[in-house]
């Protein structure tokens, strides 16, 4: 399975990677590579099988909807690069 | 001091043979003088860990304590540690002082056991050979020249060179057990659900699990018991009692069932790790173990499984590092766009880009059903060959890798040959069995591990054979040169 120089800008952009120029077809080599090693499964025999998600085949668990956690934006904020009055700053999205 | 065993330490701290103050200046002194020619360690907590050395000693003189006060240890740097620097081995969080800590780092706290620092690792945990960590690569003790394993390579590396007696790692697909298996310690993967994940940073939601690396079962027994348990933090923490795993380790093992799966001994073992590992294999027959030949089918599958299911959940865990509420952030974004893509592009290196495109590709529309529907039926079949393989047998030995530590750059550009070193380790993960790794040998004087897998649940009777095997034999006591002093 070949991936392309497009195939590797598409994925990268959708995966929110910048990745340079002259790397790209880099990781278009190392990417087809891994693509092909997991071909193998393609000619395995899986029809019925059920899929497996969760080694222990168990349902999630659930609890009640009540409030557990307090109120700890300002501790977690010391770890944000950029914030004013408790918000996060990012560039302007709506001009 | 160094030599010790943790059952040795606590005995000796509470026959006030030395005080904790004393060994942990000990072992401080010694990460002092070899962690930066291994590169092992990213932050030492030197005055953390003192003044919890002055805590232990107070309540050893009170007579209390839990049942590890005093020993000193190593977090990998994947543990959140609250008010201390938690990296992934990663520019994304090199300045990510964690807020809270992960539930496996109070209790080890809890029963006593004192940290000195956080290890070095493969970058989020992606690597078998540590040399993808932005903190640079980690040398093996046995020879620098070599790769400890990873990608828990720094916490392996530690306490191979005795720089501490037990540190902890998290096993994805082989990340405990390799780097024990090269490095000549013992590492101990938990059935998953066992260990609560909570504030362990996430690879790969439904295969990683943390377990104890230390110098013999024994040990990681008591790590373990420290370690495991029920947490509702965790949704997938499993609510079983954990059992004293130290009682149970001197049980005779007559009769048991040993299954060697041929597709571990196949092409691709290197034949001096075999011979060791045939050794290992006759020396529990001579216990009174019974060896059936077994086959796992599917073995072949579990490396091309993982590498869609393990970078599926990665593309989906890792986006939460956006240059927003924390971790890297790249300089003057232009629109949210450049920002989410420049910090991302910056703060992740290469091999984790490879798995989040990787996993986003097999993951978008059109190609769901293709790879990660398939995987995970694989997953399935893979699974159902142990299923099968336990009604016949009571533990799967063979080889934990199937070579001995190769050399630095050796595979390092060449990604599918570094995914094949875990051949081995991978299928356990996929059906989420437990398995230890121990010394089994020296090949041309590196270290050779066993690999023992069991029922899910069952880490007593992983323990209990090989704790036997190290009664019998001394290769867990072996240990590399130049790190006498």
């Amino acid at each position: 399975m070949a991936l392309s120089i497009d195939d590797i800008r598409r994925i990268a952009h959708l995966a929110r990677l910048t990745i340079e120029e002259q790397d790209i077809p880099r990781y278009a080599d190392s990417l087809s590579e891994i693509l092909d090693l997991v071909e193998q499964l393609r000619q395995v025999d899986t029809q019925g099988v059920l899929p497996m998600a969760h080694p222990q085949d168990v349902a999630q668990r659930l609890r009640a909807d009540e409030v557990t956690e307090t109120d700890q934006r300002a501790r977690f904020q010391e770890n944000a690069p950029l914030t004013e009055a408790g918000i996060y700053l990012v560039p302007r999205v709506i001009e | 001091m160094h030599d010790l065993t943790i059952k040795q330490l606590t005995a000796g701290l509470r026959a006030k043979e030395f005080t904790a103050r004393e060994l942990i200046s000990h072992f401080l002194a010694r990460i002092e003088r070899h962690a930066g020619a291994l590169n092992c360690f990213i932050t030492v907590t030197h005055e953390q860990a003192l003044a919890a050395a002055d805590d232990a000693d107070q309540r050893l003189r009170a007579g209390g304590g839990g049942p590890l006060t005093g020993v000193p240890f190593a977090h990998k740097d994947i543990f959140c540690t609250g008010g201390v620097k938690t990296s992934c081995g990663s520019r994304m969080l090199d300045n990510f002082i964690a807020p809270y800590d992960a539930t496996l780092v109070l209790r080890l706290r809890e029963a006593g056991a004192v940290m000195l620092g956080k290890t070095n690792m493969d970058e989020f945990a992606m690597g078998s050979s540590n040399e993808t960590s932005y903190y640079g690569a980690v040398n093996n003790p046995w020879d620098k020249a070599r790769v400890p394993g990873g990608s828990s390579g720094g916490s392996a590396a530690a306490v191979a060179a005795r720089l501490v007696p037990a540190a902890t790692g998290t096993d994805t697909g082989g990340s405990i057990r390799q780097p024990a298996s090269l490095c000549g310690i013992t590492g101990l993967k938990p059935t998953y659900g066992r260990v609560s994940r909570y504030g362990m940073i996430a690879f790969a939601s439904s295969l990683d699990q943390a377990g104890p690396m230390a110098r013999s079962a024994e040990d990681c027994a008591l790590l373990l018991r420290a370690m495991a348990g029920f947490d509702a933090r965790d949704s997938t923490s499993i609510d079983r009692e954990i059992p004293d795993y130290a009682t149970g380790l001197d049980r005779p093992l007559d009769g048991l069932r040993i299954g060697l799966p041929k597709e571990y001994f196949g092409e691709g073992l290197d034949a001096g790790v075999a011979q060791v590992i045939d050794e290992a294999i006759a020396g529990y027959r001579s216990l009174g173990c019974n060896v059936i030949d077994i086959s796992l089918p599917n073995t072949g599958l579990a490396v091309p499984v993982y590498y869609v299911v393990a970078p599926a959940e990665c593309s989906s865990n890792l986006a939460r590092y956006d240059g927003v509420r924390f971790g890297h952030r790249c300089e003057d974004p232009q629109d949210l766009l450049d920002l989410y893509q420049r910090s991302r592009g910056e703060g992740f290196g290469a091999e984790v880009k490879r798995r989040i495109m990787i996993g986003t590709y097999v993951l978008s529309a059109g190609y769901y059903d293709a790879y990660y529907l398939k995987a995970q039926q694989a997953r399935r079949l893979i699974s159902d060959d142990f299923k099968r393989a336990f009604e016949q047998v009571d533990v799967i030995m063979g080889p934990t890798s199937p070579s001995v530590a190769f050399k630095l750059g050796e595979k390092a550009s060449d990604p599918v040959q570094m995914y094949l070193s875990d051949i081995y380790t991978i299928a356990t993960n996929l059906a989420g069995l437990p398995g230890i790794s121990i010394p089994a040998g020296l090949h041309q004087d590196l270290p050779v591990g066993l690999q023992i897998i069991a029922n899910h649940f069952d880490e007593s009777r992983l323990l209990n054979v090989a704790h036997r095997f190290q009664q019998e034999t001394n290769w867990h006591t072996r240990k590399p040169d130049g790190f006498a002093e």
